[in-house]
């Protein structure tokens, strides 16, 4: 096929000032990509170590534990908890609902702000009551 | 191909209907991620109140149908969830056709890898007799 011509492209990211729905809309992508690659290699990790008797699994709680592990499973949490409710503010937008310009936005905070306390709750208790 | 090479792509296109496949797809992302809403909840939650996070406590978890058959569920959602996420991102940003091949390519032996081996992993703890 030959090569279309140079076509005017729609304004992208750059010219919009940010809101909300703009940045949830991302973040859902980036954190279904992080929870995708980083999420499922640590759930095949967990997996295989645990099956692997508890040496291989000594290894990872060890890495686990560590600083940098520990960063990386508030991280997954997080990605887990934002892409879950920015996941169902998007079924409850393909019903057809909550496109109004304030019920939209509204609708992104709550996303950031749930899974934001969500993610420090559970690293809270985790931290203080669990380790 | 009538109109021949004058017609842009959208002029070729327009006229011959849907492709008739993409609405699968679509669905297939919706159904998925509302398994993996209760599935991850189910996760986290067992997590949280297991009396401990030792190999053996998580092993004897994982050992009973209880812990096993939700773990086998969430491995293989998870995994197909995850690619036909990836899968809408690749198609968006990697537009030349051999590269997009390649790309999703990678992405879908990664993740039957991936699935096959935490599957396999399961199926040691769940079927191999003791710790």
């Amino acid at each position: 096929m030959a090569k279309a011509p140079p076509r005017p492209l729609s304004p992208h990211l750059t010219v919009w000032r940010w809101g909300p729905h703009m940045l949830v809309s991302i973040l859902h992508r980036v954190t279904g990509a992080g929870l995708s690659i980083v999420g499922l290699a640590v759930l095949t990790w967990w997996l295989t170590a645990l099956a692997g008797g508890t040496e291989a699994y000594a290894t990872f709680a060890k890495a686990a534990a560590h600083p940098v592990g520990i960063i990386v499973l508030i991280g997954l949490t997080w990605a887990f908890f934002q892409h879950l409710f920015s996941g169902i503010r998007h079924l409850v937008m393909d019903t057809g609902a909550g496109f109004e310009l304030g019920t939209n936005k509204r609708f992104a905070i709550l996303t950031l702000v749930a899974s934001l306390l969500l993610t420090a709750l559970l690293w809270v208790y985790i931290l203080e009551y669990r380790a | 191909m009538s109109l021949g090479e004058s017609a842009t792509p959208l002029g070729t296109a327009r006229g011959l209907g849907s492709a008739r496949q993409g609405g699968e797809h679509w669905l297939t992302e919706r159904v998925t991620s509302i398994a993996l809403l209760l599935l991850g909840t189910w996760l986290i939650a067992s997590l949280l109140l297991l009396p401990s996070l030792d190999q053996r406590t998580v092993f004897e978890w994982l050992r009973a149908p209880s812990g096993a058959v939700p773990m086998a569920l969430l491995i293989v959602i998870g995994f197909k969830h995850a690619l036909d996420g990836m899968k809408v991102v690749v198609d968006d940003y990697v537009h030349d056709p051999g590269n997009n091949f390649a790309v999703n390519t990678v992405l879908l032996f990664l993740a039957v890898g991936g699935a096959a081996l935490s599957l396999f992993a399961l199926a040691r703890i769940a079927l191999g007799g003791g710790a």
